[in-house]
């Protein structure tokens, strides 16, 4: 039966994530983007909430209550708040579905509870390559088996890298063996390894990004580091493809949660800003760009939420989470855009928001899986 | 109550059925009663009058979704053919205006005879639209003047652009809902609609236009000279609420209104249809030339229609479900002015666009009236121009929005 209402707890967690990111997210967005530095406490406090511990399996003290739809509504929330922030808040995921999924018992007990544990401890996934053609399905990152132990080798970026994580989730195309290690790389066989921070050869340079400020990121060089054959994920190439398409719905949501922060900003000056005697909201060119956003901004937004349902019915949603993908990659563009339009020179000065929401935005068409749901 | 995408098992059913009905009945006729633009579509209107109207009694009726259903149908039946569509013999516009502000025993008088078996067809239409007046609804001109010796309303005006207009005023027992003014010095308080039963004397069909699209369907100018209709046929209340400006607006003419919150998501509906008629045949076309879209590629690998597609589909779908939720709002009886507009706005430019991407990606062959597509562009178009315009929708939209009445912002 069609639907659009959120259940009662899900509207009760809307109302609460939103009600955090106005009070606290919203306040210290512009500075954690200029400094480049989380807002500790700010994190710590949404760690309290149990976010992502709530959809932690129950095995491992989580609340096993793990729903893409309401990744989703969480993702959006926090994002309109701040993206970076958010992305932050969420990280622990990164490390946590992807082990709670297809990590084995030991993995489980080693990883989860820790990252539900009263300290805030983030996690890290490692996809995207710094190449210019760059292939989700086709990583040039190699993991060769070498006996007991997988090679890892090649090159990542935009690796959320938070202080105190431990270990990191990487995809990478898995080899057989040495003996076939030359030559491209043959396409299909993505796997997923657990990898401490600290593996040798393993190298974190911090990235500069043009935005998600506050969020540090590191671009990763994989020299030849050795982990045991054990830290391999039982995740096929379609399970994995489940997993990209896990954090396209949730950095969707995300996207439109950022781009009706903008639309939000945007749409109160344009009733305050006055020229030639009459606020700019009563001209049609600005309120009809505000409509415009406003309706973009729902369309999308249900185009997520049926992704995310899919996903939640466990079909393959792989054709949802690229219509939502892309549509709100390309109206959120728009939306940030026009808010910076709407503001006018205030909106290409930093004192202001939408400035930062369009620097945000314009990262969704390299972004995979900073947030999963 | 949840998120929730899938539609209901009736849903299915409804659709399944409108969809065999549009395949069936409407696409082999479709280029037909294109080329035959005035001509009476016997076969299609004796088919939805003895039969499709029926609909799916029996069998799945207690399973369906209310409005979210009416939009299935609309958007099979229009996926079949949008003109066709329009000429159904069904209350139609005139039917919403009716539900919306007619009291109980008005929607037994003007509706029963669309529901008893029997009989021949007839239509319901709506006349708002003058010559002078489109967009501004207010700016109507049509006079309504009250006889008080018999109790009668007598109308004089003309109107233009009506929908099923030809079948409404001329097929016994079928009728069209005027928009008139009983007082033009109380602007849109004086505002007023009037049931017009078909071939009330005074009342003159003087023709129908020739269109870019949608040419099944019979859009007529209808002239009102002295035309006299019993006071009972007033929709909602005769009083004149004088223009006071410390009120934004008025019942009467808001309540009129109100019928497009209704009618908006059907057009929206309408709408998509046409737009995956499109959809659906490209790629189709696509497969049969080997051409899969990909839809785990890469950007960057991405040949260029395989972009285009995959845009198509994403602006169509979200049309489909801010469509689907202001219908779904209408079930839950929640206010959905504000969600109706950004659905018609938003399905009204995708599908105008797609329409004419598929033209352009399928080439000569697109152009070419050997096949439907260069029809549905032409069909598509219609849903950025009635029922509120593409801006007028945007003006909704940010008035709502911005929490501005209508003064602030024209
Ligand atoms: C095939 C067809 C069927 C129709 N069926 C019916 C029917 O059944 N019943 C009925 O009553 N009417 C019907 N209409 C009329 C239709 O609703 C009107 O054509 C429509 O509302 C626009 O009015 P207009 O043509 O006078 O354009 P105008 O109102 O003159 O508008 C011209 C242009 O100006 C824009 N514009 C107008 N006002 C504003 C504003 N304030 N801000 C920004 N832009 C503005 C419009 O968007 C449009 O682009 C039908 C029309 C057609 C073509």
């Amino acid at each position: 039966m069609i639907d659009f209402e959120p259940d009662e707890e899900q509207a009760l967690i809307i109302e609460t994530v939103h009600q955090f990111a106005e009070n606290e997210i919203r306040p210290v967005a512009r500075e954690t983007d200029e400094t480049g530095i989380p807002p500790a406490g700010v994190v710590e406090a949404a760690h309290e909430l149990g976010l992502v511990a709530n959809a932690l399996p129950e095995a491992q003290g989580g609340g096993g209550a793990r729903s893409a739809v309401t990744g989703a509504l969480i993702a959006e929330e926090l994002a309109w708040g701040d993206l970076a922030i958010a992305l932050s808040i969420l990280s622990p995921a990164l490390l946590g579905f992807p082990v709670a999924d297809f990590g084995n018992d030991a993995q489980k007990n080693e990883l989860l509870p820790g990252l539900m544990d009263s300290a805030f401890v983030p996690g890290s996934l490692a996809i995207v390559e710094p190449r210019f053609d760059f292939d989700v399905y086709r990583p040039e990152t190699t993991a060769t088996r070498d006996g007991d132990e997988f090679v890892l080798q090649g090159r990542k970026c935009q690796v959320p890298w938070l202080d105190g994580g431990t270990h990191l989730v990487v995809i990478a195309n898995e080899r057989p063996s040495t003996a076939s290690s030359s030559g491209p790389p043959a396409s299909g066989h993505l796997a997923a390894f657990v990898v401490p921070r600290d593996a040798a050869g393993l190298l974190a340079e911090p990235e500069l990004l043009m935005g998600l400020g506050g969020l540090p990121t590191v671009e990763l060089a994989f020299e030849r580091v050795r982990v045991p054959a054990s830290s391999r994920l039982d995740a096929g190439d379609d399970d994995l493809r489940r997993l990209i398409d896990r954090g396209r719905v949730a950095l969707a949501a995300a996207g439109v949660g950022t781009a009706r922060a903008a639309y939000e900003v945007s749409r109160e000056y344009a009733k305050v800003r006055e020229t030639f005697g009459q606020p700019i909201a009563t001209r049609q060119a600005i309120a009809f760009k505000l409509a415009d956003m406003a309706i973009e901004i729902d369309g999308a937004r249900l185009l997520v939420w049926e992704a995310a349902a899919a996903l939640d019915r466990g079909e393959d949603a792989s054709r949802l989470a690229r219509l939502a993908w892309d549509q709100v990659t390309r109206i959120a563009l728009q939306v940030a855009d026009g808010a910076v339009q709407v503001f006018g020179g205030h909106g290409y000065i930093r004192d202001y928001l939408p400035e930062l929401h369009l620097r945000n935005v314009a990262g969704f068409s390299s972004f995979e899986a900073l947030a999963l749901v | 109550m949840a998120i929730d995408f899938e539609l209901s098992e009736g849903s299915k059913l409804a659709q399944a059925h409108y969809h065999d009905i549009a395949l069936k009945q409407m696409r082999p006729i479709s280029r037909k009663y294109d080329l035959r633009e005035h001509d009476l579509p016997v076969e299609w209107v004796d088919y939805w009058w003895n039969e499709g109207r029926f609909g799916t009694k029996g069998r799945s009726e207690k399973l369906t979704e209310g409005f979210i259903t009416i939009c299935l149908q609309a958007e099979e039946l229009c996926w079949g053919d949008a003109g066709l569509y329009l000429r159904m013999p069904t209350p139609a516009l005139g039917g919403s205006a009716v539900s919306s502000a007619g009291t109980k025993e008005q929607k037994q008088r003007f509706m029963s005879k669309f529901r008893e078996e029997g009989g021949h067809p007839i239509w319901g239409a709506m006349a708002i639209t003058e010559p002078q007046a489109g967009s501004d609804a207010a700016a109507i001109e049509t006079t309504a003047d009250f006889d008080p010796d018999t109790e009668e309303w007598i109308l004089n005006g003309t109107k233009i652009f009506c929908t099923a207009g030809e079948g409404a005023s001329t097929a016994d027992g079928g009728f069209v809902v005027v928009w008139a003014t009983i007082d033009k010095s109380a602007g849109r308080g004086g505002i007023k609609s009037f049931v017009v039963m078909a071939n009330t004397p005074g009342m003159e069909l003087i023709g129908c236009e020739k269109k870019l699209g949608i040419r099944a369907s019979d859009t007529a100018t209808l002239r009102f000279d002295n035309c006299r209709v019993p006071k009972e046929n007033l929709l909602g209340s005769a009083e004149v609420r004088k223009k006071d400006p410390t009120k934004t607006g008025d019942k009467g003419f808001k309540g009129a209104m109100a019928t497009f919150d209704a009618s908006r998501p059907i057009v929206a509906a309408m709408a998509t249809g046409v737009g995956r008629a499109a959809l659906d045949f490209l790629k189709e076309e696509l497969e049969n030339q080997g051409v899969a879209i990909r839809y785990d590629a890469p950007p960057r690998e991405l040949t260029a229609i395989e972009r285009d597609v995959i845009e198509m589909e994403a602006e169509l779908q979200a049309a489909r479900l801010l469509t689907w939720r202001a219908a779904w709002m209408m079930n839950t009886g929640k206010r959905n002015n504000l969600e109706a507009s950004m659905a018609k706005a938003k399905a009204g430019l995708a599908v105008t666009k797609i329409t004419q991407k598929a033209v352009q990606i399928l080439g000569p062959v697109g152009y070419s009236k050997k096949l439907l597509v260069e029809k549905w562009m032409r069909d598509a178009k219609i849903n950025d121009i009635y029922e509120g315009t593409q801006q007028i929708n945007q003006l909704i939209v940010a008035r709502r929005i911005l929490d501005y009445p209508s003064a602030m912002l024209r």
